[in-house]
């Protein structure tokens, strides 16, 4: 969901090289999917992979999608949009067409795919982001979509405790993709790196996905700071 | 976008000689309006001098146009967006039984960068530069938007395109045919060798039963320089493709960063080299092993050029056609050991008949030398200008790819259809070599 997500390419690419896997890839840009598509192709010619174009912020469209690839045996929700903060603080509208698109969106396509599933075991993996661990001042419309997303996500994980629904949060720092192209590169992390740890996190069936790996701990320093130190930052 | 432009980025080549600040942006996919300034494209950084800089211009990062597009299983064309690592497409269709016919000495260079150098590998003999297996180019222009070019449409530009060094358009999708194998495993044959004849004569008599070698050469002494030649062919029908290793294994080393002074100098020169040597005699004769070992030793040290230190280093690769070679070739490493400025990597293969498409193509009918030298400043200069004398009279030339200071008039005698290629380059590219050997 969100197949031209930088992250979620990367991560197909992945799967492909280790073939074995057919995919869906479900987007707004048919021409963007169809490139990612024939790439997958290439690099696995035995996978089957389908485009769909659909506007995944639709709820009209998520049951029968959902049903339609019921049998998927991961279901990776990567879709989203990082706005900028003051533009939203300054326009009720686009700051509630922002959080549906990056909250109330992909937990109707978590929920529905775990409704799906049936008895079939699925991993649904959400990318949420370390935005959502705790609010600053330069990003909490996207920080709170994203907290929302890993508290949805936790319910899940309370819900199925031993299957046969495996969901996981993916927590990415600043990844370089096509999403963050306006942000200083030497603070990025490159998206293959991030991808091959969502890969193995999914595979393992890993609650929450910290990638890279070292964001665990400098986010538990950040939760875990008194208000008053916190509030100082200028971050 | 424009906050990006702001934004500096160091660039370096491999060699690591410089560290200037570049404003870098990505090559975007979609047909964009061409910059209004001076430009260049950058990718992944392993030309060793200034090939791939230009402090003084926009950079365009290819390495975002990192997909495949499509592969003819029948005819074995690849078609591909110019940032993919040459690696990407040996690890992806190496299962499905082909490979690249010609690779250089580290899989980490794109595909784009490959033809603008138009690189050769250890088989030149038999498959010629990588040229000789591009189908067709997408470049983008500056005058002209986006241009394909190949052997029948635009051939001028196609042939100024391949080892035209990025300054003919924006290279934005290659085609290459790719080989069939039977598996990623490599017959090999290990024969050391003492002193330069013995090494031609090797060589030679490899040929017509080897398709792949190199000789790697100690020069700490010039009186009795100690080799070893590796050859090496695809291994023969029997072992499968599913029993190779598809992948690269992980770099097993790595330099986490520049020494404050080269870690290369007379005395760990000896040390390394007869170690080195001592190892690969002991595994001398036939042998098998896996195409990533063979194709790209170094690669499994990630970062080998910080060892070099903070002052970084030069490569000096020239090619000296047959006639003299020999001779030449003595020279320079009498020249080498006289300096006492000897070289980790001394690397000599014999390059074939085969002529490649490119008007600038560096490979010719020859020996090619290839040697690291830290930089000590003068000293380093004074004996490269020993070694210029000395390739430019036997009728040789430098690689630009390799190279960070050649003189202007040494690459205008070694490329006489310089003038020709200069009719073909974008007006709005520019790149620090090119400022440095043709002007602008």
């Amino acid at each position: 969901m969100g197949g031209t997500s930088g992250i979620a390419e990367a991560c197909a690419r992945l799967w492909a090289e280790r073939g074995g896997a057919d995919f869906a890839l479900l987007g707004r840009s048919s021409e963007g999917l169809a490139a990612i598509a024939a790439d997958l192709r290439v690099r696995d010619p035995a996978a089957q992979v389908d485009v769909v174009t659909a506007d995944l912020a639709d709820p009209e469209t998520v049951d029968a999608t959902a049903s339609r690839f019921a049998d998927a045996g991961v279901v990776l929700i990567a879709f989203g949009a990082l706005p900028g903060q003051a533009g939203l603080q300054a326009d009720t509208r686009a700051l509630a067409e922002s959080l549906h698109l990056n909250a109330v969106a992909p937990v109707l396509w978590a929920e529905a795919f775990a409704r799906a599933a049936g008895n079939r075991t699925c991993r649904i993996a959400v990318i949420g982001s370390v935005a959502g661990d705790r609010g600053r001042k330069t990003n909490y419309a996207y920080g709170a979509a994203k907290s929302l997303l890993a508290t949805y996500v936790e319910g899940m994980q309370h819900r199925f405790p031993a299957g046969p629904v495996i969901p996981v949060i993916v927590k990415p720092g600043p990844t370089a993709t096509a999403m963050t192209r306006h942000l200083p590169p030497a603070k990025l992390a490159p998206v293959a790196e991030v991808a091959a740890l969502v890969v193995a996190g999914i595979e393992k069936g890993s609650p929450v996905i910290y990638a890279p790996a070292k964001w665990r701990i400098i986010m538990a320093v950040l939760r875990h700071m008194p208000r008053f130190v916190f509030n100082r930052l200028d971050i | 976008m424009g906050q990006a432009q702001e934004q500096k980025t160091i660039l370096q080549g491999w060699g690591r000689l410089t560290a200037d600040p570049h404003r870098v942006v990505p090559v975007p996919r979609d047909g964009a309006a061409f910059p209004a300034e001076k430009i260049f494209a950058c990718a992944n950084g392993r030309s060793y001098g200034d090939a791939g800089l230009n402090p003084a211009a926009l950079a365009l990062d290819a390495r975002g146009l990192d997909r495949f597009l499509s592969f003819d299983p029948e005819s074995g064309v690849l078609w591909a967006e110019a940032g993919v690592l040459l690696g990407t497409i040996q690890r992806n269709l190496l299962p499905q039984g082909w490979v690249l016919p010609v690779t250089p000495g580290t899989q980490f260079v794109t595909l784009g960068g490959a033809v603008a150098n138009d690189v050769h590998g250890k088989n030149h003999g038999q498959a010629g530069s990588f040229g000789c297996h591009v189908t067709r180019l997408d470049l983008w222009r500056s005058d002209a938007g986006v241009v394909t070019c190949s052997a029948q449409e635009n051939p001028e530009l196609f042939a100024a395109t391949i080892g035209g060094m990025g300054l003919t358009g924006i290279i934005l999708r290659v085609g290459v045919a790719l080989r069939r194998v039977d598996s990623g495993w490599m017959a090999t044959e290990t024969v050391p060798f003492s002193g330069l004849p013995a090494f031609f004569n090797i060589a030679r008599s490899r040929e017509p039963l080897w398709e792949y070698g190199v000789g790697w050469l100690d020069c700490t002494r010039a009186d009795a320089p100690e080799g070893v030649y590796f050859s090496a062919n695809h291994s023969q029908p029997g072992a499968p493709v599913s029993s190779s290793p598809v992948t690269a294994p992980a770099a097993r080393l790595s330099v986490p960063f520049a020494l404050p002074v080269s870690a290369v100098n007379p005395l760990t020169l000896r040390l390394f080299n007869s170690v080195y040597l001592a190892a690969q005699k002991r595994k001398a004769g036939a042998g098998v092993t896996d195409m990533w070992r063979y194709f790209y030793p170094l690669d499994a040290v990630a970062n080998w050029n910080r060892l070099y230190g903070r002052r970084g280093f030069y490569q000096y690769q020239s090619v000296i056609p047959w006639q003299g070679a020999e001779a030449a070739t003595a020279e320079m490493l009498a020249a080498i050991a006289g300096a006492r400025q000897g070289s980790f990597l001394m690397v000599l293969k014999l390059l074939g008949d085969r002529a490649g498409p490119g008007m600038m193509g560096f490979a010719m009918p020859g020996v090619t030398l290839a040697m690291d030298f830290p930089n000590r400043g003068d000293a380093t200069e004074r004996l490269f200008q020993k070694l210029d004398t000395i390739v430019l009279a036997a009728g040789g030339r430098l690689y630009p790819a390799k190279d960070a200071r050649m003189p202007a008039g040494m690459f205008r005698r070694g490329y006489p259809r310089l003038d020709e290629f200069l009719k073909w380059r974008d007006p709005s590219i520019s790149t620090a070599m090119s400022c440095r050997l043709m002007g602008w």
